[in-house]
């Protein structure tokens, strides 16, 4: 492991990170080395700068057509400030986003009107996000009133009709107010207005975490239907992170405003090679009473630290079970770590990044134990895997979870 | 701690009634008296919880889960919610027929509550120190430093670090998890029987979730108390419940134990929510949802409330209410614990 780690410590270059195969299509956005500071001043009169909040802290990805990106982590980490960067809702303090290679943050008046139309949102908070003196039918309709040019004025009505049968309520609830509904409903109504304009992005902010469990299905199911209507991208931020395996085609995992690791789901959720995603999937509650005894959860102390002063170097090491001097002084980059290979080959940023090695219980074990006497003579594929995995040290348990 | 020595009931009378259980909602039924006419939250549930037991109610918003831990406490908004009937005995003593002062003394001291938003049910302008205190003021009359010393030992027992130094400090000064454990803190402060929770770590993040609900887990056995834990979310129920009571409409459809509910589910709308969870095997296919939304509270649809939803209705749901059905294997010997409100719970049980 200390030969890989010192491979990484030559410095990659910023930007080299995505020179890896993605899902085909163009990038429709590209975000690189994106940072949001919120000042933190001091005085009434002289405001003096006291520090910053560093809610998004060199973040780089890139999204594209048709598809969905997820992005998990805890609250505080920076993903709903991603968002309202994203949508050029918040200046960013410094890098850049790219919408089919337009720089937003150097857009203003009418073109900058035509990329957010294009790039649309759905707010976490449907209690909230809605104007409760406004109808349903002129909180959808509003977008029209800014780009008239999707729907005339006489066909408004009709258009804010079929979006609310598209999101699966009644085109007769026009004329109701917000209070009217509940929450799920209203986050339906969130969402036709995120679709008044159709957008090529939608970038989902906690869309369905104030959802009840079987109307979450339905709305998953509903961005989906209309993802393949409209060859939808979408930017999908929660911190459920079955329903996000579910939606995404990758992952992104956000600590303390930086991204530290990212790729396919299946490299995400069954190959974390990053301490972090290892504990937030151990986390999960899973829907199955007997997986009580064979967990191996990961619980971790403490919070995370205020992102005004995040610790040096990993910002994870004050919580990480794997931390050591290096990670204190050396902040680790964003990137593919040279010793990984297969699926556990993502881009991760730990100095010591490595697939977990799940610590089997006694079930588990018989399990396995009774699977490697049925097959004794040709050794089982488990187990011949289980060997490679411990030749090479690093990479074993290509089943974790 | 000493036992709480104001409350009406003595402590050691909780050693015969261990067996029997120590709270038995039955035929409870709440209705909110609104302008637009009688919304029906409850209609007739009836659960029970042991001490040391984990009693989940599962349903969705409206479902009349927390309408009914409101009526156990005795905090109903009145107006506009009543309790038009039914029975809630808790150590023997039919809580309805108590006066205000009688239901107040158990509140608190016998039976406690944790909500779900710590920020918006801890007081602003009061420090925590004063507000877990306070618990001990009000109810068994301590001084104010000697209720400040039980409120640093309750902050430690709860694992907020440095108790010593944060007693001072206001709610607005913790992380949504150390609020959570303030919350906890101060349901526990009287070592109650019961407590209820009410989604307590819905606003939390996953692996702050993970430790307070390890927590309360472990303070739950510690204490023997009995735990009524209020969710919407399939997982934590999985974790920790010993047997569930899933509600639909004001009314409890299912019970069973936890392992007997996600195995083999005896009621359309549990398969429903079962179904509904994202798995592995179903990535990138339309995943399975129950149509349309909870009935409205106003217009509880006749015969089975989720007849409109369900995928196996017959025409006698529309008209019959399918009474809570006693489930039994095929032997016809009943499981215990294991009920069901569908006329079709067999069908649904060998599905």
């Amino acid at each position: 492991m200390t030969d890989g780690a010192t491979a990484l410590s030559a410095p990659v270059p910023q930007g080299a990170a995505f020179t890896k195969p993605v899902p085909e299509g163009e990038p429709i956005l590209q975000i690189r080395d994106l940072v949001k500071h919120f000042p933190l001043t001091q005085g009434v009169v002289v405001k003096k700068q006291i520090g910053a909040v560093k809610a998004v802290d060199g973040v780089s990805f890139d999204l594209r057509k048709g598809e969905t990106l997820g992005i998990v982590g805890e609250s505080g980490c920076g993903k709903s400030t991603l968002a309202k960067v994203l949508m050029n809702l918040e200046p960013a303090t410094s890098g850049s986003v790219r919408y089919k290679g337009e720089e937003i943050s150097r857009l203003s008046g009418a073109a900058l009107k035509a990329v957010r139309r294009n790039i649309q949102m759905v707010f976490q908070d449907p209690y909230t996000s809605l104007n409760p003196r406004m109808t349903v039918g002129d909180i959808i309709g509003e977008p029209y009133e800014i780009h008239p040019e999707v729907a005339p004025k006489g066909e408004r009505r009709k258009a804010v009709q079929d979006l609310l049968d598209v999101v699966g309520l009644n085109p007769e609830y026009i004329n109701r107010y917000p209070h009217q509904f509940s929450g799920g409903q209203r986050q339906r109504i969130g969402i036709a207005r995120g679709l008044a304009l159709k957008p090529e992005v939608i970038i989902c902010d906690e869309p369905v975490s104030a959802l009840d469990v079987s109307v979450q299905a339905q709305v998953i199911n509903l961005l989906e239907k209309l993802q393949n209507e409209f060859e939808l991208s979408y930017i999908f931020i929660a911190h459920d992170l079955s329903i996000v395996r579910h939606i995404s085609d990758r992952v992104g995992v956000m600590y303390l405003g930086k991204m530290v690791e990212i790729g396919s789901d299946l490299e995400i959720y069954d190959h974390a090679t990053h301490p972090y995603t290892q504990a937030l999937l151990s986390a999960v509650p899973v829907p199955d009473p007997a997986a009580r005894q064979v967990r191996d959860r990961i619980v971790l102390t403490g919070d995370v630290p205020s992102p005004a002063d995040p610790p040096s170097g990993c910002r994870f090491r004050t919580r990480c079970w794997k931390a050591q001097e290096r990670c204190a002084i050396e902040e680790p980059l964003l990137a593919v770590p040279s010793w990984l290979d297969g699926l556990a080959a993502h881009e991760s940023a730990c100095h010591f990044a490595a697939e977990r090695e799940i610590e089997q219980s006694a079930a588990e074990r018989e399990i396995e134990q009774s699977a490697a006497e049925r097959g004794a003579e040709g050794g089982t594929e488990a187990e011949t895997e289980r060997a490679a995995g411990q030749e090479d040290g690093s990479a074993d348990g290509d089943d974790a979870r | 701690m000493s036992s709480s020595s104001t409350s009406a009931q003595p402590r050691e009378a909780t050693a015969d009634t261990v067996e029997s259980p120590l709270l038995e909602v039955r035929d409870l039924h709440v209705e909110f008296r609104t302008r637009d006419g009688v919304a029906k939250a409850v209609n007739g549930v009836n659960y029970s919880v042991r001490a040391g037991e984990t009693l989940a109610i599962l349903g969705e918003s409206g479902s009349g889960k927390s309408v009914t831990a409101q009526a156990v406490m005795g905090i109903l908004d009145s107006p506009p919610g009543f309790v038009t009937g039914g029975q809630i005995v808790f150590k023997g003593r039919d809580l309805l027929t108590l006066g205000k002062e009688d239901r107040r003394k158990v509140r608190g001291s016998q039976m406690a509550m944790i909500f779900q938003d710590a920020l918006s049910s801890l007081n602003p302008v009061h420090s925590v120190g004063s507000q877990l205190g306070e618990m001990y003021r009000v109810h068994k009359g301590s001084s104010r430093q000697d209720a400040k010393a039980k409120a640093i030992e309750l902050m430690d027992r709860v694992r907020i670090p440095a108790a010593k130094a944060r007693v001072g400090d206001y709610p607005h000064q913790f992380s949504g998890g150390m609020r959570q454990r303030i919350m906890i803190a101060m349901a526990l402060a009287l070592e109650p029987d019961l407590i209820i929770a009410d989604e307590p770590t819905t606003a939390l993040d996953v692996t702050v979730q993970a430790q307070v609900m390890d927590l309360l887990a472990e303070l739950q056995g510690e204490y023997h108390m009995g735990l009524i834990l209020i969710t919407h979310d399939l997982g934590v129920v999985a974790d920790v419940a010993d047997k569930i009571a899933v509600m639909y409409a004001g009314r409890i459809v299912e019970t069973a134990p936890v392992h007997e509910l996600y195995a083999k589910p005896a009621h359309p709308y549990t398969r429903g929510l079962l179904d509904s969870i994202p798995r592995l095997d179903q990535k990138g296919q339309e995943l399975y949802a129950i149509k349309g939304l909870p009935p409205n509270l106003l217009r509880i649809p006749p015969g089975c409330a989720f007849n409109p939803r369900c995928p196996r209705a017959q025409e006698i749901c529309r008209t019959t209410v399918p009474p809570l059905f006693e489930v039994t294997d095929e032997a016809g010997t009943p499981r215990p614990g294991r009920a069901s409100a569908c006329h079709f719970w067999k069908e649904t049980l060998d599905d």
